[in-house]
């Protein structure tokens, strides 16, 4: 034990010239220095960040001026969708890439929702690519592709939260492409349709 | 009958064993702890299912905050002091050997290269104000133009360390335009591969990822 037998009980007499120093006990009071222990530890395991943060992969599509615009990869407009976001975490979404502008696409509108929201437009949409392999209209190779385009408007969170439903739907192809100002204008289109400010 | 004698006991209990505990534990949260860098701004991550972790080292933190100011930072304090050189050298900012110390031991920058040497000459506790105020690295959706001075410290940041990881950690509420300016910047210097700092959020059960990792589960 950490204590010594100090006591004077029993202690031999010493001789009359020895002088009988007081004996003081060795046995510290460990009580305070227990709490003070404690309480640093307490502090420590409240500034201490066990969660390390997580981090979400991305790989943007290569951009080279040099490739020629014919050499450049070129989404089939079956099996393409594009997802617009806009403001107030609205999303619109249409089939195809709108590239033809004498038929212009019908813009849907829609939330980030685990219900009724943007994930079931890109299940439904994926689950139509494979429909059209199966009826031989695509290639095995052709898979449901999404183009992203963020507006001006859209935040920072729209663009990780349309990511993750990539990857919550495990979706293998998609890209993050810059807005046109045709597509600006289908939104401006739809918001004035709709009666939204 | 005999009466019983009992022993008297003293009250007081060893504390020895349990301070040994205590201190113990004490040791353990010292050393596992790793105080998070003082940042000049609060970032509210947004949440994303991703799991994997941000990595230890060599990491080129770029910060946005709310408002879409950019800092920037980069974590090891050997690749700090050859970065602020390579970038006094490149900008000619006449930085003297005392101030370029200080930029070792600092945290993120987030102000243009003509108030660097302010900044850096100044006390730590004004270094602090200036920091609140800082406007920010200086974007530009292209990477060759001057104003881009993000594009810089890219630039020099790779050439002292061409290992780092590029990590993107902006407020959910920062606009895209904002994000995509540092896109742009990193896709300008050909960098294609990145990462978003994001927090863990649960997966939705009845998804495709959602049976992927239950699948794996099972598997295991």
């Amino acid at each position: 034990m950490a204590e010594m037998d100090t006591s004077s009980s029993g202690g031999h007499k010493k001789g009359p010239g020895v002088k009988k120093g007081k004996k003081l006990s060795t046995r510290v009071d460990l009580t305070p220095m227990v709490d003070l222990g404690f309480l640093l530890i307490t502090f420590f395991m409240y500034t201490t960040t066990m969660a390390k943060p997580k981090t979400m992969e991305i790989n943007m599509p290569y951009k080279d001026e040099n490739i020629p615009p014919d050499k450049q990869s070129k989404v089939k407009e079956s099996t393409a969708m594009t997802i617009l976001l806009s403001k107030d975490h609205r999303v619109y979404y249409y089939e195809g890439i709108g590239s033809d502008p004498t038929n212009p696409p019908q813009l849907q509108v829609t939330y980030f929702k685990n219900k009724d929201g943007i994930r079931d437009a890109i299940i439904k949409k994926k689950q139509k690519v494979e429909e059209m392999q199966r009826q031989g209209l695509l290639t095995a190779t052709d898979k449901a592709t999404f183009l992203i385009k963020p507006d001006d408007n859209s935040t920072y969170d729209d663009l990780v939260n349309i990511l993750d439903e990539m990857s919550i739907n495990d979706v293998k192809v998609y890209a993050i492409v810059d807005i046109t100002p045709v597509d600006k204008e289908f939104i401006t289109k739809t918001e004035q349709a709709n009666g939204i400010q | 009958m005999p009466k019983l004698k009992l022993p008297r006991k003293s009250t007081n209990i060893d504390m020895t064993a349990m301070c040994d505990v205590a201190f113990l534990l004490l040791t353990f949260f010292m050393l596992a702890t790793k105080f998070k860098p003082d940042e000049p701004v609060v970032v509210k991550t947004p949440s994303s299912i991703s799991e994997i972790p941000l990595p230890d080292n060599d990491i080129m933190m770029i910060t946005v905050d709310p408002k879409g100011r950019v800092f920037f930072s980069i974590d090891n304090k050997n690749m700090r002091k050859s970065l602020i050189e390579n970038i006094d050298e490149y900008k000619k900012l006449g930085l003297t050997d005392q101030e370029k110390n200080m930029f070792a031991i600092g945290s993120s920058i987030g102000l243009p290269f003509n108030q660097l040497k302010s900044f850096l000459a100044a006390p730590p506790d004004q270094q602090k104000q200036f920091e609140q105020s800082a406007p920010g690295v200086p974007t530009d959706t292209t990477v060759n133009s001057d104003a881009n001075e993000l594009a810089a410290w890219i630039r020099s940041a790779r050439n002292t360390n061409p290992k780092l990881r590029i990590v993107i950690k902006a407020d959910e509420s920062a606009t895209y335009p904002e994000v995509k300016k540092v896109i742009h910047t990193l896709e300008g210097w050909k960098i294609f591969k990145f990462n978003l700092l994001t927090n863990l959020k649960a997966v939705p059960p009845g998804t495709a990822a959602y049976e992927l990792q239950q699948g794996g589960k099972k598997e295991s």
